[in-house]
């Protein structure tokens, strides 16, 4: 027998939790628990009194999935509130980067003149290196890292996705 | 303002919040706890043998009495002890709320004596749990937890210790609740989804209701909205496990229990259906069978708590997140300002009727050998009109009991439904008996199950407990034995039990009472004798070894494809059906 597999659609979840010890776990732990898929999490405070923490979770699953991920979720006891950015949206995603890329010559050019098409910001060189400061949509970040790989790429940081619902509306 | 140490605290709590009993057992991380206790005459401590069985018998206790069950264990092995029926509690939705001692807070994750990551351990298994750091955060922290466990969907919450916070003082004033602003479970329905299922029952010609856990958990109310909901609409009724009681078997709407072990009526109707109302029940795999074949001609209706049940398992048509009282009421309401008349389902149950003459709960018998079907169904004669309240282990005993104990009233039956866990049935009893000092007990059991707690035989014993232990003695993991015969061509592997113990000597040997039940003459005067017999009873039954539990729907089938008796079994089933169990 075989083991089925259902088409899966990428969807960017913004949770707000109250900021207590062991949140982080609590929902990555219900991730792993029911086999859902986590693409990138990234947490941080975000009020003024510390209570209240922001997680943006880029899951991907079948639709019954992820009206699954969004309900488990959101019953949980500290979680404040879900929102399914990609369902509800439009929305504004943005990733951050460092890459390192070292290199001498015409591919050290190339990276330079490439990293002004994305408008990456140089954040620190030697005279064999840089490390770009690179922020945009992960697709954009994607691309970026996939050129670098051709001029001398050395390594990749990356913040993992934030975003927001555009308009008033939080 | 007087300081008072965090044990001292928590004791005040606990009595503030009305708890009268509590399973534990002590060790060093709880001492504090132990010693405070000790001068409480109002908080009554059931001292257990293991503590499972403290998990277990606090589920019992809440699901009999409706109130939440407490447990009191140490750090360490006592908390990973009790996380087996911590699960359960989760999986079941029983409230619970179980404090355990924990190292103090400067040796918390330096592998100290008796250390176990219990807030880490317990995470996934409770539906919220707390490490607390100050004696200052206990009575706020033991407050919240207590409403956790026992509002929206009920369940387990675990309260961690550590023995410096159980010492240390701190100011104290009795808490005004203050929950997480986070934690708003919806209770009331929303009244457009009622209109939505309304609108459904109107067009409806073929209807059933199918009731689970939930009904159970929302309190007697829930069960009369029930009864007057399906007398309003006359249409059948069928449970699943969890629900059976909420409905009285004894009315002709009641077509037993749907599912896996579930009658042909209840099945084929559910299969049958032009509309399904899910009333606090989860489309279980049990109930469901194959999903692709399951009520695939029905609209359905489902009412839960839980958010998350809805759409998890079955598409739904109408989801109501409410309670699953409140929106029966809701229901019945809006029938009664729409001037509903009960329609005319004699088609419907002319076709029901057919189905339920197939009599599927019949069993062959003849001979000196006790069937364990008549062994349950002598036992409901026998009790009937006294006050009974049923455990159960799990397997093959179960789903007889299910089947052959007739339920008129809801927290009368108490079993292992969502984790299936052996061992569940005695110590339940015990917590039922409790909370039920004037009903009659009894834990239907296995002779394999039963061993998984048998040692509380001591607890009954302390604590002068009469609860009877009804043995079905067939000398197999009569269950497991099933499957093996049904898909693994009788390869009976390691589902023997071997070097069983003389369960009358056992009993004597704590200071119970033992009999025997072996030839169908001694059976209703064995019943008989253990009901009259005063305090602890274990009976050992002695059945057929080799009878099987049926109907059943074999794993990864539809509802229709259900198998009666012994001749229509293959004794092989392909992967897909293998790899379901």
């Amino acid at each position: 027998m075989h083991i089925r597999q259902e088409d899966s659609e990428r969807h960017v979840l913004s949770v707000t939790v109250t900021n207590e010890a062991g949140i982080l776990a609590r929902i990555a732990g219900l991730f792993s628990a029911r086999g859902y898929n986590i693409e990138s999490l990234t947490v941080a405070d975000v009020s003024a009194d510390h209570k209240v923490s922001r997680i943006t979770i880029v899951t991907n699953g079948p639709p019954r999935v992820i009206d699954q991920i969004i309900a488990q979720l959101d019953r949980l006891v500290p979680v404040h509130k879900v929102t399914d950015l990609t369902e509800i949206g439009p929305f504004v995603e943005r990733e951050l980067a460092l890459v390192k890329v070292a290199g001498t010559g015409e591919a050290r050019i190339e990276a330079l003149r490439l990293a002004d098409v994305f408008r990456a910001k140089v954040v620190d060189t030697t005279l064999e290196s840089f490390i770009f400061e690179i922020t945009g949509p992960s697709s954009k970040v994607d691309t970026f890292v996939g050129l670098m790989r051709e001029l001398g790429l050395v390594e990749v940081g990356r913040t993992g996705v934030v975003g927001m619902l555009r308009g008033t509306a939080a | 303002m007087a300081e008072r140490s965090g044990a001292d605290i928590l004791v005040q709590c606990l009595l503030d919040l009305g708890v009268d009993t509590v399973f534990g057992y002590p060790g060093g991380a709880v001492l504090p706890i132990y010693d405070t206790i000790y001068d409480h005459q109002k908080i009554k401590h059931i001292l257990v043998r293991h503590e499972q069985a403290a998990a277990h018998a606090a589920e019992g206790y809440a699901r009999s009495t409706g109130k939440p069950g407490v447990v009191l264990v140490t750090s360490g092995p006592g908390a990973t002890n009790a996380i087996t029926g911590i699960t359960d509690a989760l999986m079941d939705s029983i409230p619970m709320v179980v404090i355990t001692g924990q190292v103090a807070t400067h040796l918390i994750g330096t592998d100290a004596f008796q250390e176990a990551d219990t807030v880490g351990l317990t995470r996934h298994c409770t539906k919220h749990n707390y490490l607390v750091k100050s004696p200052a955060e206990l009575a706020g922290t033991v407050h919240e937890a207590f409403h956790i466990a026992t509002s929206g969907r009920p369940g387990p919450v675990v309260i961690d210790i550590p023995k410096d916070v159980q010492v240390a003082t701190a100011a104290y004033e009795k808490p005004t609740l203050n929950a997480h602003p986070s934690y708003r479970p919806q209770t009331e329905p929303d009244a457009e989804m009622i209109d939505k299922a309304i609108a459904l029952i109107l067009q409806s010609e073929r209807p059933i209701l199918y009731t689970g856990g939930g009904i159970i958990n929302s309190g007697p109310a829930a069960s009369e909205a029930l009864r007057a909901l399906a007398d309003m609409l006359g249409a059948p009724v069928t449970s699943t496990l969890m629900g059976l009681g909420a409905f009285p078997a004894s009315s002709p709407q009641w077509l037993g229990m749907l599912g896996m072990h579930g009658t042909y009526e209840a099945n084929f109707a559910m299969n049958k259906a032009d509309l399904i109302l899910a009333l606090g029940a989860r489309f279980d795999d049990r109930v469901t069978g194959r999903l692709d074949a399951f009520a695939p001609l029905s609209k359905k209706v489902h009412v839960d708590i839980d958010r998350g049940s809805i759409n998890k398992i079955i598409p739904i048509d109408v989801p109501v997140v409410a309670d699953a009282g409140r929106a029966i009421e809701a229901i019945i309401a809006g029938l009664k300002a729409r001037g509903y008349k009960k329609p005319d389902y004699s088609d419907w149950w002319s076709r029901i009727e057919e189905w339920r003459a197939r009599k599927s709960l019949d069993y062959v018998e003849g001979g000196e050998e006790i069937m364990p079907q008549r062994a349950i169904a002598e036992l409901y004669k026998a009790t009937r009109d006294r006050d009974t309240i049923i455990t159960t282990e799990v397997g093959q005993h179960q789903m007889w009991a299910a089947q052959h104990f007739h339920f008129d009233e809801p927290n009368k039956w108490l079993t292992s439904g969502g984790l299936g866990t052996m061992g569940y049935g005695f110590p339940a009893a015990i917590g039922a008996q409790l909370g039920n000092p004037d009903s009659l007990v009894i834990d239907v059991a296995g002779d394999a199950s039963i061993q998984m707690n048998i040692q509380e035989l001591g607890t009954v014993i302390q604590y002068s407990l009469p609860v009877k232990i009804f043995i079905l003695n067939n000398e197999y993991m009569g269950m497991v034995r099933q499957w093996q015969e049904l898909t693994y061509e009788s390869r009976y592997s390691h589902s023997y039990s071997d070097s069983l113990p003389d369960f009358v000597k056992l009993a004597e040997a704590y200071g119970a009472t033992g009999i025997r039940i072996e030839t169908m003459d001694e059976l209703i005067p064995g019943i008989r004798r253990m009901i009259d017999t005063p305090g602890p009873v274990v009976v050992d039954c002695r059945v057929a070894k080799l009878s099987n539990c049926f109907p059943m729907i074999p794993s990864g089938a539809a509802h229709t494809d259900m198998l009666l008796d012994p001749s229509q079994v293959s004794g092989t089933m392909d992967d897909e059906a293998r790899a379901l169990v």
